[in-house]
This record gives structure tokens, C-alpha cells and sequence, in this order.
């Protein structure tokens, strides 16, 4: 099914029968796989609304990333928290759409200085499992009128909700951009300068430890800031650093953001948000080939198939989910909860899908 | 604002419940006395009050816990208090609840500058949390205009805004994990010094939620390095829409202010009455704020100059030190001081597209006349977020209803013209009855199936948030 409209999506859920597999661009195929009805988003497509005056985007879910992108390039905006694109990593084709991003709650490497994804949502609309649209937020980036279901429903897989539309806030693109780059460290090294750059002044709007334990340190503004801010971050740091220009800044995070180490790569792929000071711990205890992104705070991790990162790591603080890898009964995709919190999400989704018809299982 | 009748099978009940609640509190942390309770009547909301049931003042999570099951096993309403600042009546206590006040938390748990967080008892006032880590260079960005008291508990439960958001956010983006009391005394962990959740993002509805799914008791807040320097700009222009259109231009340049403040004339005029601030005689004021080094700054400043200019403004000051930039927010500053030294007054918090300011603020001048009510407009100009003074006499029979009505037309208007009815004050009891006009029947319900789940039995803080009407069915189950 292929809904082009709100009402006949609404109407396809309500209609019904037995589970539903959800899906913008299938680009992000992560989560136990659901067999079911497909249900697709792509015909939602189309911005609504956009003001670049007033830094806001409201887009149907099925609407490609991609022109989303091309729209705001135009104004010289974005998207702020960077969405990672996963069909290199996971070797997925199709187009990544706007529903998915929001449903995966995709961030990338300046989610650590402008947020998640959930944090530049500023509104959806979406059908609950009973076929009935529901709307949360608005168009305004200030509002705090009711329970926040906006944050809710990025991040929740398509399984409370299908999304029809999404309302973003917006950032302007910066007009220059560099990059530091240094030889390799070890991680405890990386991570220690990594903590030092993101505590200074200077807005440093990605830290990242590269496949080869290079730190990269990324910074974003007016053209002569952008240059006084690498000399001084520079000094404060000490040490040899090559500076990158835009363009091979640009690359370099982009290699970041989609872990294209990893894609041609044998194996499974792991994503570890955990305390950034407990990064190079977790490193040792991983053992394998890792990317740091968010200043140590977000681990990719690529180990042999079928292992159980989350045995060999014990108690830790944060979370592990397995983004790539052929489904074992045993490993959880998603990182399970304390009983408190599994009470919530199960009373949560016996609320909003109460028939259990919306991507059932795919969050464990 | 009605309040529902309270239950006399609970207030028959209550020697029975205090008993109990001696029994796990401290003798200081149980409030029972009528003049002691006087002090906990109402919040900043002060048009509404009610002598709760009793006060606990709880010093731990587990004692918080401990409060919570007996309430939840006697069937008895809790109410959670902060600072008791809200504006919105968020902590407004009820004859037949508990209010818990989490005044007697107030420790910093843990400071770590190299993950830069800070894990605080929710007691603790926002300004104590930027104070904890000042020293180091760093701060914590949601600033309220009441952050000298307002307490981080009642800012997570709000979802807590201030001027400088269009750059850092609000409350919710820079929380990073919560210990939440359910009603039932379960303790749930969320969220940590890692981000982001690994599945619901319970944190982000927890958030906002007034008080209505659980009691923070802890939280870990993302804090960030103080920038170099900050300098405002004032401009002056003779009409609020070239203001708004200059708003829209400094925007759409790249430039991100951390802030840009707004006031039309009634407010500069009572500003600057009050604080000789040196305001212009305008129709429309801008307060715009950038943030860098020295260098920085004067760029950012010049082209924002550059874009203003284009708007012919009647005046144009630049702050060039420190002295220069206090004076210049001296009159913002003071705006609510401003007012209450003239009249009382009714502060709203509606946010509204910034496209449409200029459309509004003319319908909110119409019906000033129609009312006969004068009406103050200052707000962050950058995110649309109005906080229109509605100033009225209370000692006049039958103004603050009048005053009341005015509000909520004002409040209509800002989502008619596509924006809600709070921006950073939250709902609580004023705008509770005005929730229908901004949601459907079901999107209504979508947020009370999330209170089912938290809170089965909705004790907590019950009669706020939602239509009276509307939660009725759920209260008396």
C-alpha cells in the first residue's frame, strides 16, 4: 500500500488486518524484520511550508531527504544535526526519506553541538495503530503546549505511529568551514583531546576519532572566525594539527557521518552511545575496529559476525544497538531495558497500537 | 479558573494519611500547620489559591518514593512543587492533595567537565547550577527570567525556555537523564551522561509533562563552555512591521543571534520610566545579541548594522562595552518590573510564526480598544515566543475576568495565525480550558493515553493540563 494522502493512510491502517511493515525509503533497515502488509510513505511527499525567515520546514514523511537538502541549500540552510545516510553502511538502496530520518531519530557527527534530530523536530502529524491522526507540536520552535509526542516519535521506529508529516527547525549554513586534523592517537589520548576542544569557547561542531585513530576537530562560521578559531583551538591544544579546507572538511565528515569505513568492511556493525570519558574502556573491551564520533560519546564498532558485544562489555552506561548484522534470536537489536522502563514502552505501544499492527517486534 | 470540588472521602482520610506520612518523613519535612501552610497557597499565579492537604518536604529520592506509595495506597492526589514560580498555576495546590516540595534537594552530585554535564538533586535553583561551574568556564544555557529561584525540577516539569534559546534551546535539549518517582513509588532511571535513548525517548516526554508522569528528583544536565564575550545592538524603528521584517532579514543572513528581544512602544515607554535605560521614543524596539571574541562580535555586529540600515531605522546603538551592553538590556530587564510598577498585570506566553508579528500585534492593539485594557508587548523576537502584559486593576470588580477574556482571545489568535498558546510557561490551570482551541478531541487524548500509562489512577497534579471536561471521565475513575 501506498497511500497519497493522510485520510487514505489513515484509512489503510485502520483497515488493517494483520501487522504492517512501515516504510519511508527502506533505507534504514534496522530492527528485527517484521513480515507483513508493506506500508509505504513515499507517496506523502511535498514541502508544505518553508520560511527561511523564520529558520522552519514542514514537510509530508514520504518527501526524499534529498530535496529537502536542495531546498534549503538554495536559502543557505539545513538541517542542523547532520543525518546519517545508512545505505553504504547497510548496503541498502531506495531514497532516505524524511519519515524514516525522523522514525530512526538520525543524527550525525554535530548532534554534540546542535542536537538529534528529536531536538530540531518541531512538530509531526502521524495515524496511531488504530487509524487515527494525531497531531503534536506545530510549526513554532518555542512551545511547550501539551505532552511533548513530537519527541516520542522520533526514535520510535514506526511502531507507535505512522508519520504523515514533520515540522523542523532550521540553522543557517555557516559561511566558511575547517577542519583539524591530527596523526594517530590512541583512544584515550583522542578522546582526552577530543574533551579538551569541545570545552573550549570556540564551537567546535564535530570530534571525531577516524578509522585510522585520527582526531578530526571541525569548526563552522564566518570566514575570518573560522581561521582565528583554528589558530587559537590550535594553541589551546598543542601539538601538530593539518588544517583541511572546506572542501576536504566536508569530505572528511562525511566519511564520518556515514561510517563508510565500514561499508565495504566484513562483519557486524555495532552503535554505542555511551559517557565519553568511558570510551576508551569500552574501546579495549570491544577490540575491534572502531570510529569515535561525538567527542567519544558514540562508539561504531565493527566485530566478527554474530558476536555479543553487549556480554563482553558488561554494565555500562549508555546503550548498544546492532545496526548491521544477520538476526540472531539471542542478540537484541536494541539495547533492553530495566523493568521500569520495559513496563512504560509496553504500556506506551499497548496504547498508541493497541491491535499491535504497526511494525510489530521490530523494537524487540 | 474552576478547580474541582475536593473529595471529602480523601479529606476524611487525611489524620489517617498524615499519620502515615510521619511515620517516613522527618519532623520538619511534614507541613500541616494552617499558617505554615499558608506559605505553599498558591504559586506566581497568585490570582488563584488553596491551602493543600499537607506539605512534605522530602530529603531523597527514596523518602520522595516512600511519600508516593503512601499517597498512591490512600488513594490521595500529589501535587509537585519546585520554586513555586510557575506563572501558569503548574504548582497550584489542591484541598484534597499532598503537595511535594522538592526545596529541601538542592546538592550537586557530580560535576564532570571532560563529558560536560552535571548531575543535580532538582531542589537546586538554575542559577546554582550555572554557579556550580561558573568557575570553569562553563554554564548552563536555559535562562528564565526567574532564575535566581526557579528550581530545576520545576523547569524540566514546564519545559523551561529564556532569551538565549534560539541558540541553545530550552530545557529539554539540554537534559540529559532524570531519576523520575512514579505515583506507585516505582523509581525509574532515564537517559544518563550518555545521549540520546535506546528506545522511547521517555526523557523528551517526561519533559514538559508539568508534573503529571512522575517527580524528578535528579538530573543530568548538559552544561557548555562560557563563549568569549557577548554585545547587544539596539535598534529603533517606527514600525513594528519593518522591525518584523528586519527580524526576518538578520535571519535569513546567517547570522544567529543568541538572542533577539522585542518591545513596542507601550513597553519602551514603561521601561524606560522605570529604568532610564536612554530608550528612543519608537514604535518597535530590537535588542539583538551575538555572542564571539572581540573580533567576532564587531563583524557580526556590522552586518547586522548593514541589514538594519536597509530599514531605515529611527536609531541604531551599538554597544561598545560592557557598561554600554548593561544599559541597553537595563530596560528589557526590567520590562516586568516596569509594568508592575504601574498596574497589575497579566503575563502571556503564546508563540506565534515569526512571519505573522505584524498581523498580530495589529489584532492585539483592535482589541485592546475593544476590551478597553492596555496592552505591553515584549518578546524573543528570534523564535516568535510573545509575552504580551496585559495590564489591568485588581482591585476593580469584574477586570481580572475581563483581563482573563482578553488573554484568552490574545491566546486564540496566536494559533489561529499558526502558532500555540505557550512558548515556555506551560499550560497548568490558565490555559487548560483553552487546550481544545489548539488540539482536537484526539489529539487531546493521544496525551492522556500517555498519563494513563504513567499514572493509572491520575493523582498526579490531576485537575491541570487538560480540559477540565475532557480529563473528568479519567479523574473520577
Amino acid at each position: 500500500m501506498r497511500p497519497v494522502t493522510e485520510d487514505d493512510l489513515a484509512e489503510a491502517v485502520r483497515m488493517a488486518r494483520g501487522p504492517l511493515v512501515v516504510r519511508g525509503g527502506g533505507t534504514r533497515a534496522i530492527g528485527r524484520p517484521v513480515t507483513g502488509e508493506l506500508l509505504e510513505t513515499g507517496g506523502l511527499a511535498g514541502i508544505t511550508l518553508y520560511e527561511p525567515g523564520a529558520l522552519t520546514l514542514v514537510a509530508g514523511a514520504g518527501t526524499p531527504l534529498a530535496e529537502i537538502e536542495a531546498a534549503l541549500a538554495a536559502e543557505g540552510q539545513r538541517l542542523p544535526f547532520e543525518p546519517i545516510d545508512m545505505r553504504a553502511l547497510l548496503g541498502t538502496d531506495g531514497v532516505p526519506t524524511v519519515g524514516g530520518m525522523v522514525a530512526a531519530n538520525a543524527s550525525g557527527p554535530r548532534r554534540v553541538q546542535a542536537g538529534a534530530c528529536r531536538d530540531s523536530l518541531i512538530g509531526v502529524r502521524f495515524v496511531d495503530g488504530s487509524g487515527t491522526v494525531i497531531r503534536n507540536g506545530g510549526r513554532v520552535m518555542k512551545n511547550v503546549t501539551g505532552y511533548d509526542l513530537v519527541k516520542l516519535m522520533a526514535g520510535s521506529w514506526g511502531t507507535l505511529g505512522v508519520l504523515s508529516e514533520c515540522a523542523f527547525k532550521l540553522l543557517p549554513v555557516p559561511e566558511a568551514e575547517a577542519s583539524l586534523r591530527s596523526a594517530a592517537m590512541d583512544p584515550s589520548a583522542a578522546v582526552a583531546v577530543m574533551a579538551r576542544a569541545l570545552g573550549t569557547p570556540y564551537e567546535v561542531s564535530a570530534a571525531a576519532r577516524d578509522s585510522d585513530g585520527r582526531v578530526l576537530l571541525r569548526l563552522e562560521g564566518f570566514g575570518d572566525q573560522v581561521a582565528r578559531r583554528s589558530a587559537a583551538l590550535q594553541a589551546a591544544l598543542g601539538g601538530d594539527w593539518d588544517v583541511l579546507d572546506a572542501e576536504t572538511s566536508a569530505g572528511a565528515w562525511r566519511g564520518v557521518r556515514d561510517v563508510t569505513a565500514f561499508a565495504d568492511a566484513p562483519g557486524d556493525v555495532w552503535r554505542l552511545s555511551v559517557r565519553p570519558s568511558a570510551a576508551p574502556e569500552m574501546v579495549a573491551r570491544i577490540d575491534a575496529p572502531v570510529v569515535l564520533d561525538w567527542g567519544g560519546g558514540l562508539i561504531w564498532a565493527r566485530v566478527e559476525a554474530g558476536r555479543d558485544l553487549r556480554a563482553d562489555l558488561g554494565q555500562f552506561q549508555g546503550h548498544a544497538t546492532r545496526i548491521r548484522g544477520e538476526p540472531v534470536a539471542a542478540l537484541p537489536v536494541f539495547q533492553p531495558e530495566p523493568a521500569p522502563v520495559v513496563a512504560l514502552a509496553a504500556g506506551l505501544r499497548a496504547k498508541f497500537d493497541p491491535r499491535g499492527v504497526l511494525n510489530p517486534g521490530l523494537m524487540g | 479558573m474552576e478547580m474541582p470540588a475536593p473529595n471529602p472521602a480523601i479529606l476524611a482520610r487525611r489524620g489517617e494519611v498524615l499519620d502515615q506520612l510521619a511515620s517516613v518523613l522527618p519532623r520538619a519535612a511534614l507541613i500541616t500547620d494552617t499558617t505554615e501552610l499558608r506559605a505553599y497557597e498558591c504559586d506566581a499565579l497568585t490570582a488563584y489559591r488553596c491551602l493543600p492537604m499537607a506539605v512534605v518536604l522530602p530529603g531523597s529520592t527514596e523518602e520522595v518514593a516512600a511519600v508516593m506509595r503512601i499517597c498512591h495506597g490512600a488513594g490521595v492526589p500529589v501535587g509537585p512543587r519546585g520554586s513555586g514560580t510557575s506563572l501558569a498555576g503548574g504548582a497550584l495546590p489542591s484541598e484534597d492533595a499532598v503537595l511535594l516540595g522538592v526545596a529541601r534537594m538542592r546538592e550537586v552530585l557530580e560535576v564532570d567537565l571532560a563529558d560536560r554535564i552535571i548531575r543535580v538533586q532538582t531542589g537546586i535553583t538554575n542559577l546554582a547550577v550555572t554557579g556550580a561551574v561558573e568557575e570553569d568556564g562553563f554554564f548552563y544555557a536555559p535562562d528564565p527570567s526567574s532564575q535566581l529561584a526557579c528550581a530545576i525540577a520545576g523547569n524540566i516539569a514546564m519545559n523551561s525556555g529564556g532569551a538565549h534559546c534560539l541558540k541553545y534551546g530550552v530545557t529539554t535539549n539540554n537534559l540529559l537523564g532524570v531519576t523520575l518517582v512514579q505515583m506507585d513509588g516505582t523509581v525509574v532511571e532515564m537517559g544518563g551522561a550518555h545521549l540520546d535513548a535506546a528506545g522511547y525517548d521517555l526523557l523528551g516526554l517526561v519533559c514538559g509533562s508539568e508534573g503529571q508522569l512522575g517527580v524528578v528528583t535528579e538530573a543530568t544536565l548538559r552544561i557548555l563552555p562560557k563563549p568569549e564575550g557577548a554585545r547587544p545592538v539596539m535598534i529603533a524603528f517606527d514600525s513594528a512591521e519593518v522591525a518584523g521584517a528586519c527580524v526576518a532579514d538578520i535571519i535569513k543572513a546567517g547570522v544567529l543571534p543568541v538572542a533577539i528581544e522585542f518591545m513596542d512602544r507601550p513597553c519602551i515607554r514603561a521601561c524606560e520610566d522605570f529604568a532610564k535605560a536612554g530608550y528612543p521614543d519608537c514604535e518597535a524596539l530590537l535588542i539583538v545579541e551575538v555572542e564571539g571574541a572581540e573580533a567576532e562580535i564587531d563583524a557580526q555586529l556590522g552586518l547586522i548594522g548593514q541589514i538594519a540600515r536597509r530599514h531605515d531605522p529611527v536609531e541604531l546603538r551599538e554597544s561598545r562595552s560592557e557598561d554600554e551592553s548593561k544599559r541597553i538590556w537595563l530596560g528589557r530587564k526590567s520590562a516586568f518590573g516596569a509594568m508592575g510598577n504601574i498596574n497589575d498585570y497579566m503575563c502571556l506566553d503564546g508563540t506565534i510564526p515569526v512571519s505573522s508579528l505584524p498581523f498580530v500585534l495589529r489584532r492585539i492593539g483592535e482589541m485592546s480598544t475593544e476590551f478597553g485594557l492596555d496592552v505591553a508587548n515584549v518578546f524573543h523576537a528570534g523564535d516568535g515566543n510573545m509575552h504580551p502584559l496585559i495590564l489591568f486593576d485588581a482591585n476593580t470588580p469584574g477586570e481580572l475576568e475581563k483581563c482573563e477574556a482578553f488573554g484568552a482571545e490574545i491566546l486564540k489568535l496566536c494559533v489561529e495565525a499558526g502558532g500555540c498558546l505557550t512558548g515556555e510557561h506551560g499550560v497548568g490551570i490558565e490555559k487548560r480550558d483553552l487546550m481544545s482551541v489548539q488540539f482536537t478531541p484526539e489529539d487531546l487524548e493521544a496525551q492522556m493515553r500517555v498519563k494513563d500509562v504513567f499514572d493509572p489512577g491520575w493523582l498526579l497534579n490531576p485537575a491541570k493540563v487538560f480540559p477540565l471536561e475532557a480529563s473528568a471521565p479519567r479523574r473520577a475513575a
